[in-house]
């Protein structure tokens, strides 16, 4: 039995007591980062069906907003880089064994998609809107004849930032919270589930809301299960692995991960989904904070937890 | 060339002066450490067994704190001595995360810092800071391509370990027990 554990000496700041080198930005970063993939899959996906005029908030108005929630996440992401001057560095080499590496580059390329996107349907927004000059006008004209090989792009460039936000952790063996291939679905689904809630926001449809309930309903459902199985993978693991599932099974982040994440995250918005399905009324707007509090949550005690969890020696 | 550290855990008193040799060779600043003890007590009362061990970056041959730096500011220096290059780093935190002993830390400066096996000594011919001050002599630093190389002589004749070999990150530092 391991009676005591002492390290003198070392009290280095944000690594003793507890690892602490990831504040709030990261989760932050990884919030934004999978709601922006949902917005992007679920645009570009129901633009190919062809479902443009029947699911206009998803494929025109929603994706309006992902450039600007990008722009927040990439901001999060540079407040916690503590070398700023250098983050140009980022982008002189690609780093294929790097998931930092692979998110940077995803971005690259994502952010300007999503941008020309957006600036294809900003009349959804400002009806009046019109480009001042002739110019623009013409490159409008000229990108939206592509608007099918964007919309693919969005798809998998969207299914990729959504794994992304969960591998980024997941890649970390040193931390065997993290140290499970599962969260890089959870984590997409987790942003699928945020990014329907969204579009059931902005939608003034009555079907196009049904719908996205429908489709959020499933990915709970998936995203449940999930959690599920990342859990009893971890019982099933080696010490460490079963020692951080502690954190969420009786530990120190049970209440809030149960509660948040779980009940008040899942199970309570998929209630209120079910009701809408029946046609009981209910404020769209408490289904919606819940799934997106629950989304956020989620990436917060993930990435809280993990730095709790260590290699025991 | 394969630079490598055995610490003899029966010789150490865990009395600091590595730290503090580290410390004013490399100015670190005040407050951060690139080496630290740790003393591990096992066992139930009264058949208690303490372990005394000067930790520091195992300079692993697996390194995932390589392997996740979307810079390449980590990287493998000249006899597998992992280092960073400080105008490379942005200071993501991306491998003191990756790393399983917390090896790594955020200078006040912004960039990650951690041991270098003192390269700059090494390169002439010297022992490491630590290895040079310990009072009881129980470092020993080398080339383990050497046979002759004290650390290679030591593997040969003492039971060792390393520190979380299931974390396959393949350390380079070796604690003789
Ligand atoms: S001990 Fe940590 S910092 Fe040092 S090489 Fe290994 S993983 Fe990297
Ligand atoms: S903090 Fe610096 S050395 Fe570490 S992974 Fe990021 S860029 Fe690389």
């Amino acid at each position: 039995m391991r009676e005591e554990l002492i390290i003198s000496g070392r009290m280095n700041h944000l690594i003793d007591p507890v690892l602490h080198a990831w504040g709030w930005e990261i989760p932050v970063y990884l919030f934004l980062g999978g709601l922006a993939a949902g917005l992007l899959f679920f645009a570009g996906l129901y633009y190919l069906l062809g479902k443009e005029n029947e699911f206009p908030a998803a494929v025109k108005k929603a994706p309006v907003l992902v450039p600007i929630i990008l722009s927040l996440g990439l901001f999060a992401l540079f407040l916690d880089l503590h070398h700023k001057l250098y983050f140009w560095r980022l982008y002189t080499t690609i780093r294929i064994e790097s998931p930092m590496s692979w998110g940077a580059w995803t971005l690259m390329a994502i952010t300007p998609l999503s941008m020309v996107w957006a600036a294809l349907n900003i009349k959804e927004w400002f009806p009046n809107w019109d480009w001042k000059y002739q110019w623009i006008r013409d490159i409008e004209t000229f990108v939206a004849g592509y608007k099918k090989h964007m919309a693919w792009l969005m798809v998998i460039l969207g299914v990729i930032l959504g794994i992304y936000t969960g591998i980024l952790l997941s890649a970390f063996n040193a931390r065997p919270l993290w140290n499970t291939s599962i969260l890089g679905p959870l984590f997409l689904a987790s942003g699928l589930s945020a990014g329907s809630a969204l579009i059931m926001l902005i939608s003034k449809d009555h079907h196009e809301r049904i719908t996205f309930a429908r489709i959020d309903l499933i990915v709970i459902v998936v995203e449940l299960f999930f959690i599920i199985h990342m859990l009893m993978g971890f019982q099933a693991s080696t010490e460490v692995q079963i020692e951080a599932s502690k954190l969420f099974l009786g530990g120190d982040l049970t209440a809030p991960f149960w509660i948040f994440v779980v009940v008040l995250g899942l199970l309570v918005p998929a209630g209120l989904e079910i009701m809408e399905l029946l046609k009981i009324k209910i404020p769209v707007i408490v289904p919606v904070v819940l799934i997106l509090l629950g989304s956020f949550m989620l990436r917060w005690l993930m990435t809280y937890g993990g730095q709790m969890s260590r290699y025991l020696y | 060339m394969r630079y490598a550290m055995a610490i003899d855990t029966k010789k150490c008193v865990g009395c600091s002066d590595c730290v503090v040799a580290c410390q004013t060779e490399n100015n670190v600043p005040i407050g951060y450490c690139r080496d630290w003890i740790v003393e591990v007590t096992d066992g139930t009362y009264p058949k208690l067994e303490t372990e005394i061990r000067s930790e520091r970056c195992n300079h692993c041959d697996n390194s995932p704190c390589v392997r996740c730096c979307p810079t390449g500011a980590s990287h493998y220096a000249e006899g597998g001595i992992v280092l960073v290059t400080h105008d490379m780093c942005i200071g993501c935190s991306a491998c003191i995360e990756s790393c399983p002993y917390d090896a790594r830390f955020t200078h006040p400066d912004g960039y990650v810092d951690k041991c270098t096996f003192c390269l700059h000594r090494v390169d002439k011919g010297m022992e490491p800071a630590c290895v040079s001050v310990c009072p009881t002599k129980c470092m020993y630093f080398g080339d383990l391509d050497d046979p002759n190389s004290p650390v290679s002589k030591v593997l040969t004749t003492r039971k060792y370990k390393v520190l979380a070999p299931e974390a396959g990150t393949k350390p380079n530092v070796y604690y003789l027990i």
